[in-house]
């Protein structure tokens, strides 16, 4: 986890991404990672630089091959928690990132991309 | 003629340490930074000789044998104190394969006209010695997570630590992320300080925590109940305006708890729950 964030802060550093924004996609990631590691055992993080919209961006995409969520209209409720955590995970992160997808199939997996942009 | 290699090996002990340490000599992956020559040479003897000793026609074809109980120890303990001097696992590897060179340019030196005899006794000295690379592996990964066993419980003993910043007011700044483990450890020394020193406000300083994500949050929630239940008054500061925004737009609500931008107004405020004023001195 922690050699995941000082990664991801190093690529967020090389586009020139501000603290704000930095901190918030590095919390979301950690989030989301977060989930992988509890629920489905682990999972593959993919890190790339995009360009659009005139400025660059960092997108992630987290993928698992996990339980899948079954109901994702409830996950993304604020306070749903199949754990015992404080169930904001997942709508945090959609709040913390420019753009936020996620498809799952119970029994296959989950991938979730977000993305940032440097100043969005 | 049925050649016994064990007593070919005890035979030309010498001739295989000369031919070991100058395999060992030559080699890149000598380290006279860690250990003298003289040093090695001594270590190379004691492995050669119980080598040497344990070995007979019985079990060199079995090398689970208990009878090389002894020749596995000497091999730990060289591989536990390398693995501590600083050793690679590559040096380590290479200092234990070196030694089959050695014996097998004996055996070939003895078996001359038989190539078959040659080969099978090759063999059996060969999976004797992978044998013991294995064990010198196993101990030196052993060696290896001591170390960092030894450090992980260093820094969680220097990493919490609780200041007792006024007559009950204790602060306690925290470093690094907060994990459940850790969690526990913060919450044990932050009541247990309380009930020491009788404070009644204490002070978590997250300066140091790099990200706030939920689970961060969660803890420090549970630190703040467990103090309040003690009957004292639990004031969070450091939190810096990144982590502000992202804690808001994670939606986590820390509006039950008194949260402060810097440690000194976190004391500010620790001052006013006790009735407490600094002042400039008027003494010139």
């Amino acid at each position: 986890m922690v050699v995941f964030r000082n990664r991801l802060k190093e690529f967020a550093i090389k586009i020139g991404m501000g603290l704000v924004n930095q901190t918030k996609l590095i919390t979301a990631a950690s989030e989301l990672s977060r989930n992988m590691l509890r629920y489905a055992g682990g999972g593959v993080v993919l890190i790339e630089i995009i360009n659009g919209q005139r400025q660059n961006g960092l997108r992630l995409t987290f993928t698992d091959t996990g339980p899948g969520i079954p109901d994702i209209k409830e996950a993304m409720k604020d306070g749903y928690s199949t754990g015992k955590s404080l169930g904001l995970g997942l709508p945090g992160a959609k709040r913390l990132v420019s753009d936020f997808e996620i498809q799952s199939t119970v029994g296959k997996g989950t991938t979730i991309t977000i993305t940032k942009w440097k100043n969005g | 003629m049925k050649l016994d290699t064990a007593k070919v090996l005890q035979k030309r002990k010498k001739q295989i340490l000369e031919l070991w340490m100058k395999n060992q000599l030559v080699d890149f992956s000598l380290r006279e930074d860690l250990m003298s020559n003289d040093e090695l040479a001594v270590q190379s003897e004691e492995l050669v000789n119980v080598l040497l000793q344990t070995l007979d026609n019985g079990n060199i074809e079995d090398v689970q044998s208990p009878s090389f109980e002894p020749l596995y120890e000497v091999l730990e303990s060289i591989s536990l104190s390398r693995a501590k001097q600083g050793y690679s696992p590559r040096e380590t590897g290479t200092f234990v394969f070196s030694l089959k060179d050695a014996l097998l340019t004996t055996l070939q030196l003895e078996i001359k006209n038989d190539p078959q005899q040659l080969l099978e006794e090759s063999m059996k000295v060969s999976r004797l010695i992978d044998s013991l690379g294995i064990v010198t592996f196993e101990t030196f990964i052993k060696g290896r997570e001591e170390v960092i066993l030894r450090q992980t419980d260093e820094i969680a003993e220097i990493s919490t630590p609780v200041i007792r910043v006024w007559d009950g007011i204790v602060a306690m700044p925290i470093i690094g992320t907060l994990d459940s483990s850790r969690t526990q450890v913060v919450m044990e020394n932050l009541l247990q300080e309380i009930v020491l020193t009788s404070s009644s406000i204490a002070i978590l300083d997250i300066s140091g925590v790099p990200a706030v994500d939920s689970l961060v949050a969660q803890h420090l929630i549970k630190t703040v109940s467990a103090t309040r239940l003690m009957g004292a008054e639990c004031i969070i500061s450091g939190i810096r305006p990144e982590i502000a925004q992202t804690v808001v737009h994670l939606g986590i609500d820390l509006s039950g708890i008194v949260t402060k931008a810097t440690l000194a107004s976190a004391l500010r405020y620790a001052f006013s729950l006790v009735q407490l004023e600094v002042r400039k001195s008027n003494v010139k």
